[in-house]
């Protein structure tokens, strides 16, 4: 246990200098910086407008389905690395169980190619 | 203390407030930020555990991926913040009155609580120890042959989200010209174009 934590220090000592360095950028620049605001240097100047509307616009629900076609197979794929890692030691059954998955999800893969959601129009 | 607890409390403590802030952040879009962090903080605490591969798999399908469908959900709603905030007042009780039956519900899952009498057993037989059995070894030992059912059901799972998926959201527009790419692979000059010989100061009649 200790030893498998021991192989994860190296990227806990690399969070930490990411948290750290990141505070200190943001602190320094919040303590150090001149700030001389006028009602000028804060406006919209030279290439600059106001807004039109809210940045906030509603997205196409095509992005949704994008989005969610990814994310089943990523799990599909999630699914194979364990098989993977445990390829060698595997019992027949857990052979075919994972090919049966795979064909599942190629039936799947196959009806939405056919319908064309991997097209963008 | 050693670094063990105090990276467990600093990943615990970190989860704990990114969950809150969830919940209080005004803008929902911060609210998918900070849930972000709490599930890259939770794969810290899966990783103190031992569990490896719950907490890569934390990281690439919940920050990867769900994070992502989740702010695609919150930009798609075009929810009007300020409009929803004024009418707010009218539903407080209506959630207060929510919020009072899920907590009687707490309240007697936890009174009616009860240990079985397998679960130490159960807790000390099936994982094997890491310096013996690397964590996605183990998991994979055990996923595809015992607990066969519940993988095929996952993949079933899969499938109906899917196809649900597909026949929800797939519009395709009409009035459109698409690519077709076997038709301009198998296109060719003798089809595509005609030579016309132009006689000077006449046109195409």
């Amino acid at each position: 246990m200790d030893e498998l934590l021991r192989e994860y220090l190296p990227i806990l000592v690399f969070l930490a200098v990411a948290v750290g360095l990141g505070l200190v950028l943001m602190l320094s620049a919040a303590v150090i910086a001149v700030r001389n605001p006028d009602p000028e240097k804060v406006s919209t100047y030279e290439c600059g407008f106001n807004a039109f509307d809210d940045a906030r616009m509603r997205f196409d629900v095509r992005f949704y389905l994008v989005s969610i076609l990814f994310i089943i197979f990523d799990l599909e794929v999630a699914f194979l690395f364990p098989w993977a890692v445990a390829f060698g030691d595997l019992s027949a059954t857990a052979f075919w169980s994972m090919m049966v998955f795979l064909v599942v999800l190629t039936v799947g893969f196959a009806y939405e190619w056919k319908k064309g959601a991997l097209e963008w129009d | 203390m050693t670094i063990a607890a105090l990276a467990f409390y600093a990943f615990g403590i970190t989860v704990v407030a990114s969950g809150l802030l969830v919940v209080l952040a005004r803008n929902p879009v911060h609210s998918v930020l900070w849930l972000i962090l709490a599930f890259i903080s939770s794969a810290g605490l899966f990783v103190l555990l031992g569990a490896e591969f719950v907490a890569m798999l934390l990281v690439i399908v919940y920050v990867g991926a769900v994070a992502v469908l989740f702010l695609f959900v919150v930009m798609m709603l075009d929810i009007d913040f300020a409009a929803l905030k004024a009418e707010m007042a009218k539903y407080v009780p209506l959630a207060a009155l929510i919020a009072l039956i899920l907590m009687m519900q707490m309240a007697l899952a936890y009174g009616a609580w009860t240990t079985s009498e397998v679960a130490d057993r159960l807790r000390g037989a099936p994982a094997p120890a890491p310096a013996e059995m690397h964590n996605t070894r183990a998991l994979g030992m055990i996923i595809y042959d015992r607990y066969l059912y519940l993988f095929q059901a996952a993949g079933l799972i899969l499938l109906v989200a899917m196809i649900g998926a597909i026949v929800l959201t797939l519009r395709h527009r009409t009035n459109i010209k698409r690519q077709d790419v076997l038709a301009q692979i198998y296109r060719d000059p003798a089809t595509a174009m005609e030579l016309k010989d132009v006689k000077p100061g006449q046109g195409l009649g």
